[in-house]
């Protein structure tokens, strides 16, 4: 094929680019394809399963064969369609799927092998005697597969989310809905106009019809510069309008800068990903025009009859030198007409039909068309371009170009995607959008309405005079009886009218089966110029009518759009919010090593230089027992729960009893889920006779507090009592230690904190300096301790200042790994123990039991719930003074340390500085009466075991003396 | 001859594929079967194949509302693994697995079984931690797993972010090297066409309308195609397993049915060669031989039938898919779609007797019913033929959930969305 | 989807958090029948259309709302304050 450019365009912006190694020049407003057929290029790619050469089929997203990988620097965008990739200044873009060349690819030999690779081949082969065998062959076929080479290098583009919302959304800016828009901004309405294409316009642009008195392409840019003109319309070009979801949402995906030169991109966005929320929707869509089949329809230069007069009528590019248009309808003549009106000749045309429309013969008389008749297309002859085709009167016709009209398929993606079921119909040969269940209505091509004054009236111009136009009169005839030559119904995954009819005689029936045993319809264009010809042969197989057939539901997205577009730039270290406390800086300045918690980032030990991990936190947990240390605990949930009816609703929602907790006490709660299990556990403060302050772990904060919500307003409204988080209120450390007293007796003032006035789990009010502070005497570590909460806004200067107070005492702040050692020393439960399958008793939590009802504790006594053979929380100690790995199971004996019946597991461990021994908590198999016992820790993915005894979990000063000095 | 091979195929190759014969028939109901299974989705088709193979039950008809393996067969992301921590489901899963290692030889059906391994990422240690309880728990049972450290979780998944920095940065992962994916049209179709060749009728486009009960006992099914007795029925029809039981009587169960959406990529290049899950968020991914990238993330997370899904988890799996593998942006979707998930209220299935003699249950398969279909359909098959259930899901039954021997493998409780 | 908060007006779907079948009446605080509360915690309807649910507002303005949901179609015809409902029933 040697297509060119038309000479008119002389004012246009040269563009130079790279196509597989090589520089071209087209102009500005090209696309890849445009260029490449006006410099004569016709090899574009390779199919996917055969390799066979393949060219440009049409001028748009439904473009199943000139996919290509555009490189930018080391990132590379796999599958573009040369068709609506828009060329710029420096693009480079190859072949993809080729192997060394497209011109010369080695995988082309499975051409040969073809008729061995029919439709479900591989479900018969490859299996072997052992499983490994695929393993074997899957290596090779994953290779070939696969079309375009992605990046393992970072996407380095931008990408942003934005919600739009709007009275009217329209897609699709051809006629139909540029008069939808026009009509509807009038009324003052807020209008959104998509449309996937960078230009505006659809089959009006470059149109020589005449419209109220001028050229079609004059009239739609005069009615988009009006559109332009109302503040109310937002006019979304380049957008693919690619889901439609519940509520009139839509998802669209605008390609940004992507036209762009590197240079020119710098800085800016690549991909906005649209939520579109409309309260009225008129799809405009149009319909995409499908082929005929016949003998090797796929060869470089057979191309949809519209996508020759888009060229020509857009880009002022001719594909070819001699033309020969094949068609069952009567669309093509208008095509003609338009290459005509620009002096492009037309060899002949191939025309199924043996009659002529008035307009059609008009056309052939005004441009001296010569016709064949009730003539039909059997074969394309040629290998990577087109040389000519053969008639069924066996007359051959030198070409280097096939346009080929078999007729319009509405695009329905949109509707069809809601489940709104197509309705065949036979005027048209196509389905048609069926009962819409959301409020939207289709207009213009996509409801079957093909001509141009129909589309301006359906969208609200009635008005407007338009000349002459054919009907469609269709002929219904789409594949064509040839005994040589492939016939490809999908070009892309290269599945052919024989495979239809293998995957029938093998019983693959439903239009579902059918899709996945060949794959048609499943590749990157989705079958779009496919599908409906795929059911003209399967329904022509089963001698049913297509309506019996039955269709494939369009699944979104209509085109494929990004993941970077569609993560709205939300990843990396967007993903997630990060939660710091007050006293971040501090953490960070003092060496401390940061850890996750949830979204909290809090710190793990504070390093010293050459400790380790280990040393650190070892050190830590020694000086708290020691003397004194202070620990961030600003994560914990903190909910205030108001109201004269708090202590009822409390008293409900923990295990043990809440009503007489005098003012300025704490106590400590467990809470149940409705099923039973354990939910949460901490401490709440009466702060006032109707106002309590709930802590929770870190890890439940969320969900206690909408468990707490869901009670009081679904379950028990008539409660007088208010929850309210205020996690983000209030900051709070843990100073622990024997000198823990002394460190605030010298810091705060206004409270008295001797044992007598300041007793356990006693709450005050104090001053620390100028900072407002509540102190509440709670204890996680087992020592004497307080914890120490204020106003989060002074948080830093309240550690900051407590800190230097503590610096007589030589304090010492430690983080998550040294808590997490003080609390296990003590058999104090956290998150590994409350893993939402354990229950009170489980826990050694019995005493929390109340005689009072509870939520959760009807279900709480459900045999499962109290069988002798569940897990229970029990203590171990290593017998080899060797480290016991978290994670490790239980096993009853040596033997069964690689293979074995668990009988638990260990949930969190420490070395314990105090007793100078390994230690872990566990949750053993009816393990409370297996204290004494010597089990094996077991950890089979590293090959390591040990023997540990089983003890009670309370390891150190289990009598709690310490805390209460 | 109607077995598969290389040389059958270049046989036929040779004579123009004329002679291929249906992979399965299309038979009319007969008025009576031992045993009819309502359902004929990858566990009732496995159910009847391995009922005929197992214990030479052949009078059998699997009765199937539309064409087999359109529920969640052919909707799941298609993930292959035994890594669960709870004994009951790890001894479940694995023999299930081991009946995967076999299932293209057994069947003479290349379902394309690939043991390239399935990779959980750990972003904490504490998660690493877990993940080693888990391990652990499951090379106890004689589960394969491995603990992988940062440098080998960089080797196998190129594209990964590493980076220390990330706002949940990779510190270890685990793997099973036996968890892998399959094709899995072609498991339905392999058991459809087994079973038949055994003797089973498997009837499509016949949907079940009620029940036949006599005195607690079933002893049949009424069909858009007529009544059909049997001795025996069993309903493995997950997504619509309450709609199916109420009509034999069983008002409520402890199930209900959820929107998850699934997701593929544009065909790339081999990029990903193993399976990869997200710990930082709910993602798996892995790459078919076709070589789209095969995804899925969280639930809808509301009751639906619709077996289409909504933006949000669009956005929150294209979300953590760039976290995780940042190189993904210029890669294009091509579909997405939804399937209903069965989702019991300890995230565990069930395969069970059920108060009606003789009528037997298999659903609540929530994420899990792919990979299990091969167990599935062999334990139901027990149970069935048996009228008890196999020690492998002897726990497995709907009486649990009353009597408190839940199995809840994430610890969340009776909230469905959240399993 | 999109829910019409009472109190907040319409909102995107992401705001809220599903919450269950609100058709569920949990038995009486002191009842003590296991098989009452068996059904309220784990027996469901689980309907194939239209379906009273759930739905808290959470990122809005936190309280629980009664939806009436179609779970075929995903359309919802109703939505309304708990409190609203309870006051309804209560006449």
């Amino acid at each position: 094929m040697s297509g060119y450019r038309l000479t008119s365009d002389t004012g246009a912006t040269p563009v130079s680019f790279k196509f597989n190694g090589k520089t071209y020049q087209g102009v500005q407003g090209d696309t890849l394809a445009s260029a490449l057929l006006a410099n004569g290029v016709t090899l574009v790619g390779r199919s996917f399963k055969y390799h066979r050469p393949r060219g440009i089929f049409s001028a748009g997203s439904e473009e199943p064969n000139a996919a290509v990988n555009v490189v930018r620097g080391d990132e590379l965008e796999p599958n573009t369609l040369a068709t609506t990739l828009e060329i710029y200044n420096g693009l480079e873009a190859k072949s993809q799927n080729c192997w060394p060349s497209v011109d010369f690819d080695v995988n082309a030999i499975n051409s040969l092998l073809s008729p061995i690779f029919v439709a479900g081949f591989y479900y018969k082969t490859f299996m072997g005697t052992s499983n490994k065998h695929w393993m074997f062959f899957e290596k090779h076929i994953r290779k070939a597969a696969g079309m375009g080479e992605a990046s393992v290098t970072a996407d380095s583009s931008r990408y942003e989310k934005q919600n739009v919302f709007c009275d009217v959304l329209i897609v699709g800016a051809g006629p139909a809905g540029i008069s939808a828009a026009l009509t509807q901004a009038a009324t003052g309405a807020r209008v959104v106009l998509a449309d996937e294409n960078a230009q505006m316009g659809g089959a009006l642009i470059g149109s020589t019809q005449e419209i109220a008195g001028q050229d079609g392409d004059g009239w739609v840019r005069e009615q988009l510069e009006k559109l332009k003109t109302f503040d109310n319309v937002k006019l979304l070009p380049r957008t693919t309008v690619y889901g439609y979801y519940d509520n009139n949402t839509f998802g669209a995906v605008e390609r940004v800068s992507d036209h762009l030169t590197t240079s020119e991109a710098k800085g800016k966005i690549r991909q906005r990903h649209l939520v579109l929320k409309s309260k009225k929707v008129i799809l405009a869509t149009g319909a995409l025009e499908r082929p005929i089949l016949f003998g090797d329809n796929d060869r470089p230069g057979v191309m949809l009859a519209s996508a020759v007069g888009k060229y020509v009528k857009r880009y002022g590019v001719v594909p070819g030198r001699e033309i020969v248009m094949f068609t069952n309808n009567d669309s093509i003549y208008q095509e003609i007409a338009e290459l005509g009106a620009r002096n492009v000749p037309i060899k002949a045309v191939v025309d199924l039909r043996d009659t002529l429309s008035d307009y059609a013969a008009a056309v052939k008389e005004k441009y001296n068309l010569r016709i064949y008749h009730n003539a039909a297309v059997v074969r394309a002859v040629g290998g990577k371009a087109l040389k000519s085709v053969i008639l069924n009167n066996g007359e051959t016709l030198t070409c280097d170009v096939l346009g080929v009209s078999g007729g319009w398929t509405p695009t329905i993606h949109l509707q069809s995607q809601q489940g709104d079921k197509p309705v065949y119909d036979e005027t048209i040969c196509s389905f048609l959008p069926g009962m819409g269940h959301q409020d939207y209505v289709s207009i213009g091509a996509c409801k079957g309405s093909f001509d141009l004054s129909a589309c301006l009236s359906e969208g609200g111009l009635a008005e407007v005079r338009v000349e002459d136009e054919p009907s469609l009169n269709i002929l219904p005839v789409f594949d064509i009886e040839t005994t040589k030559g492939k016939k490809f119904v999908d070009l892309q995954h290269d599945v052919k009218t024989s495979d239809i009819k293998l995957a029938k005689q093998e019983g693959f029936l439903s239009v579902e089966h059918l899709k996945r045993y060949t794959t048609l319809g499943m590749a990157n264009d989705q079958g779009k110029t496919a599908n409906v010809n795929a059911l003209v042969v399967m329904s022509k197989e089963r001698q049913l009518p297509i309506t019996e057939v039955g269709t494939t539901r369009f699944r979104p997205p209509y085109a494929p759009v990004s993941i970077g577009a569609l993560s709205g730039g939300e990843y990396g270290e967007h993903f997630r919010p990060t939660r710091r406390t007050p006293m971040h800086e501090w953490h960070l300045d003092h060496g401390a090593e940061m850890i996750n918690a949830g979204a909290w980032v809090r710190p793990r030990v504070y390093k010293k230089a050459g400790e380790t991990v280990t040393d650190a936190y070892i050190r830590e947990a020694a000086a708290v027992r020691e003397s004194v240390g202070m620990v961030d605990v600003t994560s914990l949930g903190k909910i205030e729960v108001i109201g004269p009816d708090a202590p009822e609703f409390l008293n409900r929602v923990y295990t043990n009893a809440w009503l007489k907790l005098p003012v300025g006490k704490a106590r400590y709660g467990v809470m149940l889920r409705e099923d039973g299990h354990v939910f949460d556990d901490g401490t709440t403060w009466r702060l006032e006779e109707n106002r309590f302050l709930m802590t929770t772990t870190t890890a439940n904060a969320a969900n206690v507090l909408t468990h707490l919500e869901f009670l009081l307003d679904v379950i028990w409204p008539e409660l007088k009592v208010k929850v309210v988080s205020v996690t983000e209120q209030w900051a709070g450390l843990a100073i622990a230690g024997p000198n823990s007293r002394a460190v605030l007796a010298k810091a705060l003032h206004d409270v008295d904190m001797s044992n007598e006035a300041f007793p356990f789990m006693a709450v005050q009010d104090a001053k620390l300096g100028d900072i407002p502070v509540k102190v509440a005497r709670l204890s996680f570590s087992g020592e004497l301790a307080y914890e120490v909460w204020c106003p989060s806004h002074y948080g830093y200067a309240m550690w900051d200042q407590l800190y230097q107070a503590g610096q007589d005492f030589n304090i010492t702040p430690y983080g998550t790994e040294a808590l997490g050692t003080l609390r296990i020393e003590k058999g104090h439960i956290s998150g590994p123990e409350l893993d939402g399958r354990t229950t009170v008793d489980d826990l050694d939590l019995g005493w929390a039991w109340g005689k009072k009802d509870f939520v959760g504790k009807p279900l709480a006594g459900r045999d499962g719930m109290v069988d002798e053979d569940r897990l229970k929380l029990v203590g171990l100690v290593s017998k080899e003074e060797k480290a016991i790995r978290p994670g490790s199971q239980i096993v009853l004996s040596n033997a069964e340390t690689t293979l074995g019946v668990s009988q638990g597991h260990v949930t969190s461990t420490t070395y314990s500085p105090a007793l100078g021994k390994y230690i872990a908590l566990a949750l053993v198999k009816n393990g409370r009466n297996k204290i004494g016992e010597t089990v094996y820790a077991t950890y089979p993915l590293k090959n390591e075991s040990q023997a540990v005894e089983i003890v009670k979990p309370h390891f150190f000063d289990p009598d709690g003396s310490r805390m209460h000095v | 001859m109607s077995r598969y091979s290389i040389f059958n195929l270049v046989g036929n190759a040779l004579s123009g594929h004329k002679n291929w014969k249906e992979a399965w028939r299309s038979p009319e109901p007969k008025p009576s079967y031992d045993i009819v299974i309502v359902g004929g989705g990858g566990h009732g088709l496995a159910t009847a194949y391995y009922l005929a193979k197992e214990h030479g039950l052949t009078n059998i008809a699997v009765i199937e509302k539309g064409w087999i393996g359109g529920g969640n067969m052919g909707r799941n992301t298609t993930i292959v693994r035994s890594n669960y921590m709870l004994p009951e489901n790890t001894h479940f899963y694995e023999w299930g697995m081991k009946l995967w290692e076999t299932m293209s030889q057994d069947l003479n059906y290349n379902v394309m079984f690939s043991q390239r391994g399935v990779i959980n990422l750990a972003h904490t240690p504490g998660q690493m931690d877990a993940f080693a309880r888990r391990g652990n728990a499951m090379r106890l049972a004689g589960v394969d797993a491995e603990l992988l450290d940062r440098d080998e979780i960089a080797r196998r998944c190129p594209g990964l972010d590493m980076s220390p920095n990330a706002r949940f940065p990779i510190v270890g992962g685990m793997c099973q090297p036996r968890g892998g994916t399959a094709r899995h049209d072609a498991v339905a179709w392999g058991y459809a066409r087994g079973a038949d060749l055994r003797g089973v009728d498997i009837i499509e486009n016949c949907e079940v309308t009620g029940f036949k009960i006599d005195g607690g006992k079933v002893v049949g099914v009424e069909t858009s195609r007529g009544d059909i007795l049997a001795k025996k029925v069993g309903v493995a029809v997950a997504g619509h397993t309450s709609q199916v039981m109420q009509m034999a009587g069983i008002e409520r169960l402890p199930i209900e049915s959820h929107l998850l959406q699934a997701f593929v990529s544009e065909p790339v290049k081999p990029l990903i060669d193993t399976v990869v899950t997200f710990g930082a968020g709910h993602l798996y991914i892995s790459q078919s031989n076709k070589g789209g990238l095969v995804f899925g993330g969280d639930m809808d997370g509301y009751n639906s039938f619709a077996q289409r899904g909504n933006i949000p988890v669009i956005e929150d799996v294209a979300s953590c898919a760039m976290t995780m593998f940042p190189n993904l942006g210029k890669i294009r979707l091509l579909r997405h779609w939804g399937g209903i998930m069965d989702m019991s209220m300890d995230g565990t299935p069930i395969i069970s007797k059920t108060p009606v003699e003789n009528l037997f249950l298999n659903g609540g398969w929530c994420y899990g019913g792919f990979k299990a279909t091969p167990a599935s359909g062999w334990c139901f098959a027990h149970t069935i033929a048996t009228g008890e259930p196999h020690e492998l899901n002897a726990g497995f039954t709907l009486d649990r959930f009353e009597k408190g021997y839940t199995i809840d493998e994430k610890g969340v409780g009776p909230v469905p969305r959240l399993h | 989807m999109q829910i019409d908060c009472p109190f907040c007006g319409k909102r995107d779907q992401s705001e809220f958090t599903y919450s269950g079948d609100a058709t569920k009446k949990r038995p009486d605080h002191n009842d003590q029948d296991p098989q009452a509360w068996f059904d309220y915690v784990y027996q469901r309807d689980n309907p194939k259309g239209a379906h009273q649910e759930y739905w808290h507002h959470t990122s809005g303005c936190r309280q629980f709302l009664v939806v009436e949901r179609n779970t075929m179609t995903h359309k919802i015809s109703s939505v309304q304050a708990v409190g609203d409902l309870n006051k309804g029933s209560a006449e």
